[in-house]
């Protein structure tokens, strides 16, 4: 059960964009594949704890589940299969581990309503951007170590 | 019309922060010349006896050390220690899998330049592990004879993302009535073309070709660097 340590770091994630384009996130939209190893439905319980006192509170998870594609040799395309149980082509029945799609755990967009900080929220909740752009200074530091 | 919500386009992998430290982590394996072999199965499925059977074998000819997760107790790392490789256990506490900077942090005060083979052993755990990248050369799944053929078939999303499979405690496999070849084709049929090696950490069943498997594998790697 990893899935409220992923729905943590979509809502850090959000929040980091949030601050910087100033608004309030309504909806995050995320690809998540087949082969991710994250559970949908345990996904979107665990996003609204993770919500809970930060400013994505109320906001919607917006899922698109993406199945899993594989190349096909021996037919020279791509195929979606339907089951993670048998990674054979539906067309020639050939094997193939050579994955195409389906690993996906990616945000793609948010939903952001209002124009910016000042016009769009009531002067009392601009202070509770301020931990939004908190959360967004970490994720900086983590990706300067690159 | 400020009730309309705008669409800002973000496309970030959410594991992003694990996949950064997960790249620095193999730049730095790479540069110190270590190959790195990280360990997943479910609890109880012999990944410690077998990890101390290799590193036992193993630190004849190399230097060899360990990384070992697991949630609370250090019981794993006082067991490897036995093969008298360097050891450090990560207690993970309440999570339930090993990410980038726990293996990072353990790592903070090594000298990886003089070791040939760091091997992370993860917690016991079939779901978790499969999504995070600890920079690891080698990712190995185990399973035990003992838990049944179907296994890949419950579990799909960690064998496929493994490079190799070990089934352990084969010198049970009669006891069990384990059926070896169901539970290899159902390996094949999660992760085509993953090679597979049967062990007994108990007899030494096996290991030879296991070894191999991580000799060549290293050599390999290290062509690759220098080239």
């Amino acid at each position: 059960m990893h899935e409220l340590s992923i729905a943590m770091s979509i809502v850090e994630m959000a929040e980091e964009e949030a601050a910087r384009q100033g608004g309030h996130v309504s909806a995050v939209h995320l690809k998540l594949g087949a082969l991710s190893g994250v559970v949908k439905e345990a996904l979107l319980s665990s996003y609204e704890m993770a919500c809970e006192g930060t400013c994505l509170a109320g906001s919607h998870l917006i899922v698109e589940e993406i199945p899993i594609v594989m190349f096909c040799a021996p037919c020279n395309a791509q195929r979606a299969i339907s089951s993670a149980q048998w990674f054979c082509c539906p067309e020639c029945g050939s094997p193939s581990s050579d994955i195409v799609q389906g690993k996906e755990l990616e945000v793609v967009a948010l939903e952001i309503l209002g124009e910016d900080v000042d016009d769009a929220l009531p002067s009392r909740a601009v202070s509770e951007i301020a931990p939004c752009e908190m959360v967004g200074q970490k994720m900086i530091d983590l990706e300067s170590r690159k | 019309m400020k009730n309309e919500p705008r669409m800002i386009e973000v496309r970030k992998n959410v594991l992003k922060a694990n996949d950064v430290i997960a790249h620095a982590l193999r730049d730095r394996f790479r540069a110190a010349g270590v190959f790195v072999v990280s360990l997943v199965s479910s609890p109880g499925s012999g990944k410690t006896a077998f990890l101390e059977k290799t590193l036992t074998l193993l630190r004849q000819n190399y230097s060899v050390a360990a990384l070992v997760g697991d949630l609370a107790t250090e019981n794993d790392a006082v067991r490897l220690a036995r093969s008298q490789a360097p050891v450090k256990q990560i207690v993970t506490g309440t999570v339930c899998h090993l990410e980038a900077a726990m293996v990072e942090k353990a790592l903070a005060d090594w000298d990886l330049d003089q070791l040939d083979f760091l091997f992370v052993e993860n917690v016991g755990n079939l779901v978790c592990p499969s999504s995070y990248d600890l920079g690891e050369n080698l990712r190995i799944v185990l399973m035990s004879v003992t838990e049944g053929e179907d296994k890949p078939l419950k579990y799909p999303t960690i064998f496929n993302s493994a490079d190799a499979g070990v089934i352990t405690k084969i010198d049970l496999a009669k006891v069990v009535e384990f059926d070896e070849s169901a539970a290899l084709a159902n390996i094949q049929a999660v992760r085509p073309g993953m090679l597979v090696f049967t062990v007994s950490a108990k007899t030494g069943l096996g290991t030879e070709n296991f070894l191999d498997y991580l000799r060549s594998r290293r050599a390999v790697s290290q062509e690759n660097a220098i080239a």
